[in-house]
């Protein structure tokens, strides 16, 4: 699959109406996205625990990106983007406390009507990570049980 | 109209406003501010009198129906067939309500003493179990565009206003004439004003090309003048319609294809004198084109009620890119929204024409009757349940749930979720400290697994594979 090139493997935790409904137009008018990004479909950002974050981190991703609806108004469940809004710094916070990049997470916000900025994220991001290189927090993690 | 007015079972509230609506499918509590007419509804029958002796012996004011073409008193039936007929007092403009220095002629006339000059705002409360949203759409604001000279020249109209002086019942009875008196020789139509424009809006309003064509067919038949429809493409689409559109060409009215560059009355030979000249680009003939007319009509596209934002928040409704009420999908859920119970009908959804709007209403009266006819309301399995021995009372989901379905039980100090309630969304899962909540089909462990199966190394799947191939 790589042929010696170093492909990173990024989780994506989207909330149902917003950016996922991007991400599924984006296939459906097949922009061209890498398919190093896997996507995880919640209802609401706001479901996002930061275990799912560090969880993602500890079994092998190099990157992951949350992503949901515009604050304020665009939340299908009035104010859910506000809670993830929240969260999300100190996330940040706590993986740069862990010794992970800043440049492996991504939060933000993609609305449905926004195909083409969930596409262009997708491949930024991704060559983003690309060029910081594996994170091999496993492997890191299996020697030390050894 | 009428019909809905008569109906046992349809309590019509005009003049009316929605300002709060709570609950859920099948059980909203709206609220509704009824507007003093200062006419009682239940006396006046509509015989107008008070109109004949308001003191205002001049009508003095625009009248809004007939796009302020002509001019109206005070107290004013909206438009001939309104239903209610009833008549309405403008607060604004009637000099006892402003003063209160008036001989209140009107309420003389009233045999029935319907004018009730003490009527206040009234608050409604109704129990509902499903709404429909039609709120329709506003005209596009043509002095956006100022090149195209609307408010600019006299004789640049709206589609709209034309269409209330070819109307029989209008305010010229249907006689074209134009603000100065004369009667036009030539008439330009400019198509796609505020649609399909980079500047504006970009989508197409679907209904000015077929308006345009109708008004171009009436104005040459009450005028006999020469007609020009400027357009980008004609979009003649639905029964009947490209059958017009080939009566139009055969009649001889002019068809030029590109956008016009400006309106203006700068003559530059003689033929141009006291006319307005639209410059424009042949597309199909490669020049720039000047074509002077007497009247210049602008076809104004379809955009979103101004208050479309306030409406969608206080009914839970999503909008798309363009500013519309957002359905719950394009295809297959075209009258529902994303919140359960709440339909659209019409225009307030995206720009349609009547049969579409009387197609798209019917279809959101009987999902509406077919909810509540029911008696019972399937709701979504994605809920959050708590988990009673591992709940904490602390509490915490209460402050994040946006709908306020978890209730506290004090006698067992639990949290309770409200199963019609819960949208699903996760938030208070997500927040529960003591991991006491689990999102139906969204837990932990499901999105745990996904996480670990998607991080699998190949190899580590090839060797799962052949474990679980054993016998």
């Amino acid at each position: 699959m790589n042929n010696g090139k170093f492909e990173p493997r990024i989780i994506a935790f989207l909330c149902n109406w917003c950016t996922y409904t991007a991400a599924d137009a984006a296939g459906v008018a097949r922009m061209e996205q890498p398919a190093n990004v896997d996507v995880i479909r919640v209802m609401c950002t706001g479901r996002i625990e930061p275990m799912f974050i560090l969880k993602a981190f500890s079994e092998g991703a190099d990157g992951v990106i949350v992503s949901g609806c515009h604050p304020p108004g665009d939340c299908h469940y009035n104010n859910g983007n506000f809670k993830t809004f929240r969260r999300m710094p100190l996330v940040e916070a706590l993986l740069t406390q862990f010794g992970i990049d800043e440049g492996r997470f991504h939060w933000g916000w993609i609305s449905g009507a926004e195909a083409p900025l969930w596409a262009q994220l997708a491949r930024n991001f991704t060559e983003q990570v690309r060029a910081l290189g594996p994170l091999a927090w496993k492997s890191q993690k299996a020697s030390k049980e050894d | 109209m009428m019909d809905a007015g008569r109906h046992p079972n349809i309590t019509l509230l005009t003049y009316s406003e929605v300002t709060n609506i709570s609950g859920y499918v099948g059980n909203f509590k709206v609220t509704i501010k009824k507007k003093p007419r200062y006419v009682r509804e239940d006396l006046c029958v509509g015989c107008l009198q008070c109109i004949d002796k308001c003191v205002f012996k001049n009508a003095k004011f625009p009248d809004e129906f007939n796009m302020g073409l002509n001019l109206r008193k005070p107290v004013y039936l909206p438009f001939p067939q309104a239903t209610p007929q009833v008549v309405l007092i403008d607060p604004e403009q009637c000099l006892f309500l402003k003063t209160g220095k008036c001989k209140q002629s009107c309420a003389e006339a009233c045999d029935r003493k319907a004018i009730d000059f003490e009527q206040k705002e009234e608050i409604l409360e109704f129990q509902v179990g499903a709404v429909i949203v039609a709120t329709g759409f506003e005209p596009f604001d043509t002095k956006r565009l100022p090149y195209y000279g609307y408010g600019q020249y006299s004789n640049v109209y709206t589609a709209l206003e034309v269409e209330r002086l070819t109307s029989a019942s209008g305010p010229t009875g249907g006689e074209v004439i134009l603000r100065d008196g004369r009667h036009p020789k030539s008439v330009g139509i400019i198509h796609c004003v505020g649609s399909r424009d980079d500047k504006t809006n970009k989508y197409c309003s679907r209904v000015c090309c077929m308006y345009s064509l109708k008004l171009a067919h009436v104005v040459r038949d009450h005028t006999g003048a020469e007609v020009y429809n400027f357009y980008i493409d004609i979009r003649t689409a639905g029964k009947g319609y490209e059958e017009f559109y080939d009566k139009l060409l055969e009649e001889g009215v002019h068809f030029i294809r590109g956008r016009v560059a400006d309106v203006n009355d700068w003559a530059t030979t003689p033929e141009e004198e006291g006319k307005l000249v639209l410059r424009v680009e042949d597309t199909l003939i490669g020049v720039t084109r000047r074509i002077p007319v007497d009247m210049v009509i602008l076809s104004t596209g379809i955009e979103p009620q101004r208050d479309a934002d306030k409406v969608a928040s206080m009914f839970g409704i999503s909008r798309s890119p363009d500013g519309f009420f957002a359905e719950a999908h394009p295809k297959l859920r075209p009258v529902e929204t994303n919140t359960d119970g709440v339909f659209l009908a019409g225009c307030t959804q995206g720009p349609r024409d009547v049969p579409d709007t009387v197609a798209h209403a019917g279809a959101a009266a009987s999902m509406a009757l077919a909810l509540l006819d029911k008696g019972v309301v399937t709701i979504s399995p994605i809920v959050a349940e708590v988990e009673e021995k591992y709940c904490s009372a602390c509490k915490t989901c209460l402050s994040v749930c946006p709908y306020t379905a978890i209730i506290f039980d004090e006698a067992k100090n639990v949290a309770r979720i409200n199963d019609a309630l819960c949208k699903g969304c996760g938030t208070c899962v997500a927040a529960c400290p003591a991991g006491a909540i689990t999102g139906k089909h969204f837990t932990d462990e499901q999105i745990i697994v996904q996480i670990e199966g998607l991080l699998r190394e190949p190899e580590e799947l090839a060797a799962k594979a052949v474990e679980g191939a054993r016998p």
